[in-house]
């Protein structure tokens, strides 16, 4: 076992569990976003329920904490390392001849999106933190979609929304089919599963936009 | 054909190298890549110039001993060939061309375009057999049948030549396609299952040792590869070095 | 003049081998700690014998000149490995393969040898299956055979186009296992430069890194060398740019005879030369003569259209072909043994009927095996048979599935689609029967100082059949060598260590000191390869597929007095401690510019026509080649005496007590 969490086949066997963590959590926030198209109050309901939930909140908050951190710290750590593999490089490289550029750049929008990470938790996460065990203001079973809608009222916040979440479907269209052949899944279910995941990738963001420029219209 | 030649200089692994411009002329569409390279060396050894080192031998496609790095690409702009079986045709007449080694920390060059690719060698040291002795007192050859597909599959896997592309190509010089296709020919057949647990697990260790980068699954292996190794490999070595860590 | 002994042991020739295995001499396995192996080559022999000694317990030390032991030329053998398994219940037995390798060799070949080397050749299936060698498979899971030109039965065990590879990769993970046990230590880019000897025997050799151009000592109780065939001799073969006669040639240099050295296979389906750039040829595999048709046009004029540009071949109608082959050979057609078909492609192209620029090819045509296999695909699958253009179609997939590699690599190099249009094809140097003389236990006349794989010359005779040299090859090196050598290193228990600091290494380092010192400071004018290919269209025009008196003794004068050119004028820039590929290359031709001319010698003095070897002066009124059984059943060996031309020749007889010698015919 030792030898295991040294290997490098560990370290991919890490980044792939980690990133399909977070693509199922990506999906379930994804579903609790689109109903807020629908219905106000299935979306407050959903929303006080993740809120307040101890389970979510003490169990699962920081198991996807760590998770998002894991797989950014390993994506760093690795890239660095993989560069440090060929200290001398090419003086020409024709890397589109033979990989797409999502694979090739995992690292760009990894760090794209990581930098609307903090943009996000800075819109809500860390309001919500505040609202919730900081200042401790009473419990509101019907702020979130007011709150959420607020935010979308700003041009270049969902500008920026809609630029990140470009980068997320370019990171999962690589990312989300790469993760099963990490874990040794190659063969005649293959191509079902590159059509699922890539369509997953370009779906999921495309919900996500969206729903922000849903509200963004709709607010005015 | 007239060609200008921009080509990686170094005189030797401790040296620091160069790209060097050379032109040169009346290249015919019919030579290949080396016979180009070769006809080059005669014009700089008239020059006085020391002809450019380059590691070469069967000229057929299978010894996997060329290694050229031809305008960004391993082995080239074609595909399912090595350097040998590339031809000039495959270049326009005025065409600039940029020749660099195979590059990698666990690939030290050796000279010019030679480079030592001995890494490979200790990854096979280390698990690249089936501890059978070689003393002819074996089972007789049909005493186990085997699968028809997974021969083939195991052939597939070991027609490898070892010429070490899957590392050039790849960003993270990773040797996960090489190190795979030999635990999936060994892996796919009955003899090689015995010590299926140990054999990944020293290769991949060894591997890991020699300074490879890691595996992030870009495909670029699969595409430059001359013998056409899929990455089927890649995801069978995954599963094999998983289910033998969890095992002993 | 020295007498060669062959240590045939007595008895009959059924039990020769399995009685001298019983009665030899054995080292124990706690004295074979104590004991060197020098191995020179890691081919198929090679590799497979430093792999056994290894195993035995020997401490081997091996040397290749290429980056990895992998890289070894056995690599590019391309058809399959023959074993008389009988697999296919069609009559096959240790015997037949023994008859079949003796009538195809021309009666020119040991016959205690050859039967030992049928006896042994199942023994190489077993252990390369269990080496996980991935062999061609059925459908029940069990070993696939094909057929090879030659013979009456399916003995050929083979691995897609590429088992050369499969066994050499076999061999070399063998070999991986025991560097990985420390048993080998393997040299990689290391080229022999000489070989030691101490009161007569083989006790080491001299080699040079390729990387720092460092000479090094190496001592050994016993030297074994598996370097390969000569045929680069030729400049243009489809052996590998690197493959030399050098470490065959300095142990012949330090006493050993060297045999039969005009004996060389000119394989007929390689892709012919496209220019004088060529560097080296590219074999299309023997197993293609089964479906393809070999042709020239008729008409002269036809030929000249075609070289013109003006006309295609497809267009030529069926009578104004001339399938000669076929019109020749009536009995055995497009598969008459390769030499057979080789001097009749040459007979057809000298007479002006060659099909490309240079008049040097011929067609090998598929599209009548197309139309046939369509037909049968379209009946199978209930179709219409004669719809022309879906027959073609599935008949098309049908070859693709046979020969789609071989195809293809047809395709990169020529750039014609030989789906559609005929390939070109034309004869070229692939293998060299001839090599250092051993005897029985593969010992050549120096004491300790092996030869083995193509290397010696000892089973092939004046032919050899495909499929055949692989056979050798690991024979050789896993079942026959390490056995015999134990009988000699019996005695060496108690020798200890090698010794390199004595002035028997001394001399030897000199000597190759010296003559690197000469090339690096000779400031001539013309590279290397600007003599080895001068040496190759003398080789090739004079001592080529047919040959003569009058031309034989040209060829000696003019490689004469080529070599001493080339020891005037020859540059070799770069200095002699650093990777100098120049350096390495002008070492090896100076040899092929000796062996050539003893090449020559030996053609010259062999006045009778068999097998490769075509001499115009023995042939039957209808340009068949003919022996002369009463004045050439033997061995030429030759002693080297200085110069080329003044080795000396010692004849070993060929007796044959089983087989009656009879004329070939495949009229």
């Amino acid at each position: 076992m030792s030898a295991l969490i040294k290997s490098s086949l560990a370290r991919k066997y890490a980044m792939a569990l980690s990133g399909l963590f977070l693509v199922f959590f990506l999906l379930q926030h994804f579903t609790i976003n689109l109903t807020s198209v629908f219905s106000e109050t299935v979306f407050n309901e959903l929303s006080h329920f993740m809120g307040n939930n101890p389970l979510v909140q003490f169990a699962l908050q920081p198991v996807l904490i760590f998770g998002v951190i894991f797989h950014f710290i390993m994506g760093f750590v690795l890239d660095l390392k993989n560069r440090s593999a060929r200290s001398s490089k090419y003086a020409t490289n024709n890397g589109a001849a033979n990989s797409s550029w999502m694979s090739r750049n995992m690292i760009i929008s990894g760090a794209v999106v990581l930098s609307f990470l903090g943009l996000h938790f800075y819109d809500f996460w860390f309001p919500e933190m505040n609202y919730k065990y900081i200042e401790v203001l009473p419990e509101n079973p019907t702020r979130y979609f007011e709150e959420m809608v607020h935010k979308f009222e700003s041009p270049v916040r969902v500008g920026l929304y809609v630029i990140s979440f470009g980068f997320l479907a370019l990171h999962l269209m690589h990312g989300f089919s790469s993760s099963f052949q990490s874990l040794g899944a190659n063969n005649k279910y293959t191509r079902a599963i590159k059509g699922f995941t890539t369509a997953f990738a370009i779906g999921v963001p495309l919900g996500f936009v969206f729903i922000a420029l849903f509200h963004h219209l709709n607010a005015f | 054909m007239n060609l200008t030649l921009k080509i990686w200089r170094q005189a030797n692994a401790d040296a620091t190298g160069s790209i060097e411009t050379y032109s040169i002329e009346n290249i015919s569409p019919d030579m290949s890549f080396l016979e180009m390279m070769d006809v080059h060396n005669e014009e700089l050894i008239a020059k006085g110039i020391d002809p450019v080192a380059f590691d070469h031998d069967c000229r057929e496609g299978i010894c996997g001993m060329c290694s050229m790095y031809i305008n960004g690409e391993a082995h080239g702009p074609d595909r399912l060939v090595t350097t040998c079986q590339l031809h000039m045709r495959k270049f326009k007449d005025g065409d600039t061309i940029t020749i660099e080694p195979f590059r990698a920390n666990a690939f030290p060059v050796v000279k010019d375009l030679a480079v030592d690719r001995s890494a490979f060698d200790r990854i096979q040291h280390a698990g690249g057999f089936v501890s059978v002795n070689t003393s002819g007192n074996t089972q007789d050859a049909n005493a186990i049948p085997i699968d028809k597909h997974d021969a083939d599959k195991a052939f597939d896997a070991a027609t490898c030549i070892g010429c070490g592309a899957c590392v050039a190509s790849c960003k993270n010089a990773s040797a996960m396609l090489f190190v795979s296709a030999k635990v999936s020919q060994y892996a796919l057949l009955p003899q090689g299952k015995v010590e299926a647990v140990d054999r990944v697990q020293n290769m991949v260790k060894q591997m890991d040792e020699e300074g490879f980068g890691n595996c992030t699954n870009t495909g670029a292996c699969e595409v430059e590869c001359p013998k056409g190794i899929s990455l089927e490999n890649i995801a069978r070595m995954n599963r094999e070095y998983l289910s033998a860590s969890l095992k002993g | 003049m020295a007498t060669l002994d062959s240590k045939i042991p007595q008895g009959p020739l059924a039990d020769k081998w399995t009685n001298h295995k019983s009665h030899i001499n054995l080292v124990s396995p706690a004295n074979k700690r104590l004991i060197d192996v020098i191995v020179v080559g890691t081919g198929l022999a090679g590799a497979s014998a430093s792999a056994t000694l290894a195993e035995l317990g020997y401490n081997v030390k091996t040397f290749c000149f290429q980056d990895s032991p992998r890289r070894a030329h056995s690599i590019a053998a391309q058809g399959g490995i023959n074993a008389a398994k009988n697999y296919q219940g069609d009559g096959d037995s240790t015997y037949r393969l023994f008859y079949d390798t003796i009538k195809g060799g021309d009666y020119r070949s040991r016959e205690s040898n050859v039967h030992r080397l049928a006896e042994v050749s199942t023994n190489i299936i077993d252990q390369c299956v269990a080496q996980g060698v991935p062999f061609a498979r059925d459908y029940g899971g069990l070993l696939d055979n094909r057929s090879f030109g030659g013979v009456l039965v399916s003995r050929t065990f083979y691995a897609k186009g590429q088992t050369g590879q499969q066994l050499l990769l076999g061999a070399y993970s063998a070999m991986n296992r025991q560097i990985g046990r420390g048993k080998i230590k393997m040299y990689n880019r290391h080229e022999m430069m000489d070989l030691v000897l101490v009161d007569g025997k083989a006790r080491g050799i001299i080699t040079r890194n390729l990387v720092d151009g460092k000479i090094e000592r190496h001592g050994a109780h016993a030297v074994v060398i598996a370097s390969g065939g000569y045929g680069n001799v030729f400049f243009l073969s489809t052996n590998a740019m690197g493959s030399n006669v050098s470490a065959g040639w300095k142990i012949h240099k330090k006493g050993a005879h060297f045999a039969n050295p005009c004996f060389t296979q000119i394989h007929p389906t390689c892709i012919p030369v496209s220019g004088d750039h060529q560097s080296k040829l590219t074999l299309m595999s023997e197993s293609l003569r089964n479906d393809g048709r070999i042709w020239v046009p008729k008409k002269i004029e036809d030929v000249k259209a075609i070289r013109d540009g003006k006309l295609k071949p497809t267009a030529i109608a069926e009578e104004d072909r001339d399938y000669y082959l076929e019109r020749r050979y009536p009995a055995f057609g497009n598969l008459v043994p390769r030499d057979v078909a080789s001097r009749a492609a040459k007979e057809r192209c000298d007479e002006g009927y060659g099909v490309n620029k240079t008049g040097e090819a011929v067609y090998l045509d598929f599209a009548s095996a197309i139309i046939r296999y369509g037909k049968e695909e379209a009946h199978v699958k209930g179709l219409d048979a004669n719809n022309a253009a879906l027959v073609k179609k599935l008949g098309q997939g049908v070859v693709r599935a046979k020969y789609g590699n071989l195809f293809q690599m047809y395709e990169k190099i020529v750039d014609q689609d030989p789906y559609e249009t005929p390939m070109m094809i034309y004869p070229a140097v692939h293998y060299t029967m001839g090599g250092v003389w051993v005897d029985y236990n593969l010992m050549t006349s120096i004491p300790g100082c092996y030869a083995i794989g193509e290397a010696n010359f000892s089973d092939h005779g004046a032919n050899r059949l495909g499929a055949s040299a692989l056979m050798q090859g690991l024979a050789d090196g896993y079942f026959v060598l390490p056995y015999t050598i134990g009988d000699y290193l019996a005695d060496d228990i108690r020798t200890g260590a090698i010794n390199t600091d004595s002035p028997e290494f001394d001399a030897a380092e000199k000597a190759v000191q010296d003559q690197i010192d000469a090339f690096i400071n000779n400031n001539g004018s013309n590279t290397v390869d600007y003599y080895h290919r001068k040496l190759g269209k003398i080789m090739w025009n004079k001592c080529g597929m047919s040959r003569n008196a009058k031309e034989l003794k040209e060829a000696m004068v003019e490689i004469k007095a080529l070599r001493e050119d080339f020891y005037k004028n020859v540059n070799v820039p770069g200095t002699a401690n650093e990777f100098n590929e120049q350096l390495a290359k002008a070492g090896r031709v100076a040899d092929f510019l000796e062996l050539g001319e003893l090449f020559a010698k030996d053609a010259l003095e062999r006045t009778e026509s068999c097998g490769g070897h075509f001499r115009e002066e023995s042939q039957t009124p209808e340009g068949e080649a003919m022996r002369d059984d009463e004045n050439f059943t033997f061995v030429s060996a030759w002693e080297y005496k200085g110069e080329p031309a003044d080795a000396v020749l010692c004849k070993e007889a060929l007796n044959y007590e089983e087989i009656e010698v009879k004329t070939r015919s495949y009229k």
